[in-house]
C-alpha cells in the first residue's frame, strides 16, 4: 500500500510538472515544433530542466541492485538501434506534430476533463491495443526490455 | 528564425522541467523503473499479475494533477486547434508509434537522455524530427 501511495504521488508530481511547464497546452508544443514560424523555445527549457535533475538520479540508479523501497531495478537492457525504434519514433513524432499531444500531457488534460484530450487518449489506447494485437499475431516474443519506457 | 516573444516562458518551462526530472528521479530510485508514460500505460494492455496496481496508481496521480493545479494556481487555457478527426488520427499514430518505438517524450526524451542511452537519443531525434516536419507540412507547405 505504501508503494501505491508513492506511485500516486510521483504521478501527481509528474502531472504538475507537465502543467507548469506548458506541455499540456498543445498550442505551446506546436509553437516549439514550428521552426519555420514564430518559434517558442520553451520546450527545450523543459527538457533541459528535467535532464539536469535526471542525470544525477540515473547515475545513482545505475549503481544500485535494488530500489530504495527494496524492489528490483528494472532499467532497460536493450541497446539495439533497429528499424522498430526508428520507424516507431517517426510515427509517434508525426502524430505529436498533428495535435500537439504526447501521451503524458494528453492523459493529464483528460484528467482536466478536456473533451479533445479524452478522445485523444481513447485513440491512443486503441493504437496501443492495435500494436498488442499485431505483436500477438506475428507470434514474436514481446520486447525483452523490462520496465516502462 | 524568429522567436515568439509572447508565448516564450523560459522560467515556467524550466520549473516544470525540474518537476518532471524530480518525478523521474523519485520513480527510478524508489520504484526502480524508467518513468515512461507510453510504457506505463501500454503495460495495462498486456496485463500480468502484480503488474497492474502501480501503473494505475501512477496514472491516477496524473489524472488528479489538474484538479490540484486548479485549486492552488487556477484554471489553464490550452489551445487545441486540431479538428476532432485529426485528434483521432494523431492519437492512433502516437499509440502505435510509441509502443513500436518503445517510448515517448518521457521514457526516451527525459529518462533516456538522462541515462545517456544512445538508443533513446536516436528515438528522440527521430520523433522530434518527425514533429518538426509534420508541423512544417501542416502549417506552411499545405496550410
Amino acid at each position: 500500500m505504501k508503494n501505491r501511495i508513492t506511485e500516486f504521488l510521483v504521478g501527481l508530481i509528474f502531472g504538475m510538472g507537465l502543467i507548469v511547464s506548458g506541455m499540456t497546452d498543445p498550442g505551446k508544443v506546436l509553437g516549439f515544433l514550428d521552426l519555420a514560424g514564430l518559434w517558442d523555445p520553451s520546450l527545450a527549457f523543459v527538457m533541459g530542466g528535467a535532464i539536469a535533475v535526471g542525470v544525477f538520479a540515473f547515475a545513482a540508479a545505475k549503481k544500485r541492485t535494488t530500489s530504495f523501497l527494496g524492489g528490483a531495478m528494472h532499467l532497460p537492457t536493450s541497446h539495439d538501434i533497429d528499424r522498430r525504434l526508428v520507424v516507431g519514433s517517426l510515427i509517434f513524432g508525426a502524430g505529436w506534430g498533428i495535435a500537439g499531444f504526447c501521451p503524458g500531457p494528453a492523459i493529464v488534460s483528460a484528467g482536466a476533463g478536456q473533451p479533445k484530450a479524452i478522445v485523444f487518449v481513447m485513440a491512443l489506447l486503441a493504437g496501443m491495443w492495435l500494436f498488442e494485437l499485431a505483436e500477438r499475431m506475428s507470434h514474436r516474443a514481446p520486447p525483452t526490455q523490462t520496465g516502462a519506457r | 528564425m524568429l522567436i515568439d516573444g509572447t508565448h516564450f516562458t523560459p522560467w515556467a518551462a524550466l520549473a516544470g522541467g525540474v518537476l518532471l526530472g524530480l518525478a523521474s528521479a523519485l520513480f527510478v530510485l524508489l520504484n526502480g523503473r524508467v518513468l515512461g508514460i507510453s510504457g506505463i500505460v501500454g503495460g495495462l494492455l498486456r496485463p500480468r499479475a502484480g503488474d497492474i496496481g502501480w501503473r494505475l496508481a501512477f496514472v491516477l496521480g496524473m489524472l488528479v494533477a489538474p484538479s490540484l493545479y486548479w485549486l492552488v494556481v487556477g484554471p489553464t487555457q490550452p489551445r487545441i486547434d486540431a479538428s476532432w478527426g485529426m485528434v483521432v488520427i494523431a492519437g492512433l499514430l502516437v499509440g502505435v508509434g510509441t509502443r513500436y518505438g518503445s517510448g515517448c517524450t518521457s521514457g526516451h526524451g527525459v529518462c533516456g537522455l538522462s541515462r545517456m542511452s544512445p538508443r533513446s537519443l536516436v528515438a528522440t531525434l527521430a520523433f522530434m524530427g518527425a514533429g518538426f516536419v509534420t508541423v512544417f507540412l501542416i502549417r506552411h507547405a499545405l496550410g
